[in-house]
């Protein structure tokens, strides 16, 4: 393996791992803050990625279909939140399992109704469709780049507002103590319907900006789901420092897989996982099990 | 200990009357639809195990029953072997090693962590068949044969002869019915319900409650194989969807349909869930829809599944009794 091409896989390792902390730090902050298991995460994923293709189509501009689509899914995050989810918090997780495994169902079902089963793909927007030369035989496309620095904004914004900013500070002592953040008047179901809108937003905004280089296709949502479990996990649920420690092992150790070992490429993220386990059960930076 | 109501015995009976005399003028396709229907409700049932009755949450149930699928393919087609003797007891054994390794390293975690890491694992087996090009990859693969079941040159079973096929799926159905009886009646069984109802009070008491549950997820995984040997056996086709979260999910729907708990739940839950489909299926090619409805209704109006709603009857129709 030459430096520059293990160079590229690093860069390419490394932007997965952006982009799975993106969708993961959305599982993960609905989870930790409302004790909500949402499987449907992957499918809001898809709904993203869709949404932005067919507004691109629309409209001719990518900026603009990401400007349309994300206050769309936003809105669907809030009304699922209103509708149904509210009424499962006090349920077993089982039931949260099984109506996000039902919302799937309908997700995917509806994609295929209205857009078909064709795989899409959507054009990288002009200013950012170029490559930065790395040899004289490879080089690294800026719209890559592009993706890991929205990534990076993107987590910096996530940290700032629940770390520094008042909203954040109910939502961090409504996820330990609601019944006295409730009791201090602020309106906890309110807050928790906004935090399912930002983790739908989160999976969704991934999607969008993901599609250009990923395509768009039936079932996306599935895969993306699965992984972002493993990230999870890996990193402790509810610890978003760990869905960024757990995205890059996972981005790092799925890309590298790909290369050195073709043939069991789908196993190595799920093997580091299960070291990772026997290790720690509770996950890297998680609390207790 | 699985305590059922009397209304549920009832129709449990009617029931097993109905299974046991319907191939006697039971048209050809319904014969055979019932034969999956029980393989499922057996699938279902060993799940049952672990989510009614030791409070486990799995999530990649189908990995057992998916392997065992695999497990019958790879011998029949690359190593030429047919002979039931081999293969249920591979098929078997399979499921109950990758239930104890599975298991192993999920029973240290509870709850949602439970949840997620069942799945995962459950996606490694899935991913690693998944990608085996020479067994089919995506596609999957024909099983060239059923398995023979031969003592010297007399043929003893016909896995080709339909009737002769349901009455083994009604066999297996009913032997792990009465097996999984035993077991919760046996002091492990009630030390699995102890352990769910209260896990730091059992282990107070001195119980490996760690040890508790990995046997019985091994006893669920092994019963999971037995149901996809004979799932090999009647479909012949293997297909990594048979390992899927799909299938994992859609399985635990079937519990909870049912009702959880109950042995008989899931039995029900399999026969409901699975002519649902095949009607919905005959109205639209979209039919998932229909069904991705279905399950959200059943988590936010019937959460104890229609045992649930039989239990409720049944105390009705006893307080009616006792008024008079």
């Amino acid at each position: 393996m030459s430096l520059s091409y293990f160079l590229i896989q690093t860069l390419n390792g490394v932007q997965y791992g952006f982009l799975l902390f993106l969708v993961a730090s959305g599982l993960t902050l609905v989870f930790g803050i409302m004790g909500v298991i949402n499987l449907a995460h992957g499918a809001f994923y898809m709904v993203g990625a869709y949404l932005a293709w067919w507004f691109a189509e629309q409209t001719g501009s990518f900026v603009l279909a990401l400007l349309l689509s994300l206050p769309v899914t936003v809105l669907l995050g809030l009304a699922t939140e209103r509708f149904a989810i509210r009424y499962l918090y006090a349920r077993d997780h089982l039931y949260q399992v099984l109506f996000t495994y039902g919302l799937i169902l309908i997700l995917n079902e509806l994609q295929r109704l209205l857009f078909g089963n064709d795989v899409h793909g959507l054009p990288i927007p002009a200013p950012l469709a170029g490559s930065i030369p790395l040899t004289e035989a490879q080089s690294y496309p800026i719209y890559r780049i592009f993706l890991s620095f929205t990534c990076i904004a993107v987590a910096a914004a996530l940290y700032l507002l629940i770390q520094r900013t008042r909203l954040g500070m109910v939502i961090r002592a409504g996820s330990t103590h609601r019944e006295m953040v409730s009791a201090l008047g602020f309106d906890i179901a309110r807050l928790f319907m906004v935090v399912f809108g930002l983790g739908v937003a989160l999976a969704a905004f991934a999607g969008m900006i993901a599609a250009p280089v990923n395509t768009v296709y039936p079932g996306m949502g599935d895969h993306i789901l699965i992984i972002s479990f493993v990230v999870v996990v890996i990193g402790g649920i509810g610890s978003i420092k760990g869905a960024f420690v757990g995205a890059m092992v996972v981005g790092i150790a799925d890309t590298f897989g790909r290369v050195l070992l073709p043939t069991g490429a789908g196993v190595v993220v799920y093997a580091v996982m299960a070291l990772v386990l026997l290790w720690r059960p509770q996950g890297l930076f998680g609390r207790t099990v | 200990m699985p305590h059922h109501p009397r209304i549920a015995l009832a129709l449990l009976a009617l029931g097993a009357v109905f299974l046991a005399v319907f191939p006697l003028w039971g048209d050809t396709f319904y014969i055979r639809f019932i034969a999956r229907i029980m393989i499922f409700a057996l699938f279902a049932m060993s799940l049952d195990l672990l989510v009614g009755y030791a409070g486990l949450v799995s999530l990649g149930h189908a990995a057992f029953f998916g392997l065992a699928v695999y497990v019958v393919a790879g011998l029949v087609n690359k190593a030429g072997v047919t002979s039931a003797f081999v293969l249920l007891p591979a098929a078997l054994g399979a499921a109950a090693i990758a239930a104890a390794a599975i298991g192993w390293i999920s029973i240290r975690t509870t709850g949602v962590y439970f949840i997620m890491i069942t799945l995962a694992l459950a996606q490694m087996v899935y991913y690693f068949f998944h990608d085996q090009k020479e067994w089919g990859g995506t596609d999957g693969m024909n099983i060239d044969s059923k398995p023979t079941v031969m003592l010297g040159d007399l043929k003893l079973f016909d896995f080709y002869d339909r009737v002769q096929f349901y009455y083994l799926a009604l066999g297996c159905l009913v032997a792990a019915f009465v097996l999984l009886t035993v077991i919760l009646r046996s002091p492990f069984g009630h030390t699995l319900v102890g352990i769910r109802a209260n896990e730091g009070r059992m282990r107070a008491l001195g119980y490996d409650v760690q040890r508790y549950k990995l046997i019985a997820f091994v006893i669920a995984g092994t019963l999971a194989g037995l149901a996809g040997f004979l799932e090999a056996a009647r479909a012949t086709f293997a297909t990594p969807a048979h390992l899927g979260w799909h299938e994992s999910g859609h399985v635990l729907m079937i519990v909870i349909l049912g009702g959880m708990g109950t042995l008989f739940g899931p039995i029900l839950g399999a026969f409901v869930m699975l002519l649902m489909e095949d009607y919905f299926a005959t109205l639209t090619e979209r039919w998932l829809l229909i069904m991705g409805v279905f399950v959200i209704l059943v988590v936010m109006l019937l959460p104890d599944g229609i045992a649930g709603v039989l239990r409720r009857v049944g105390r009705l129709g006893r307080r009616g009794a006792g008024d008079g």
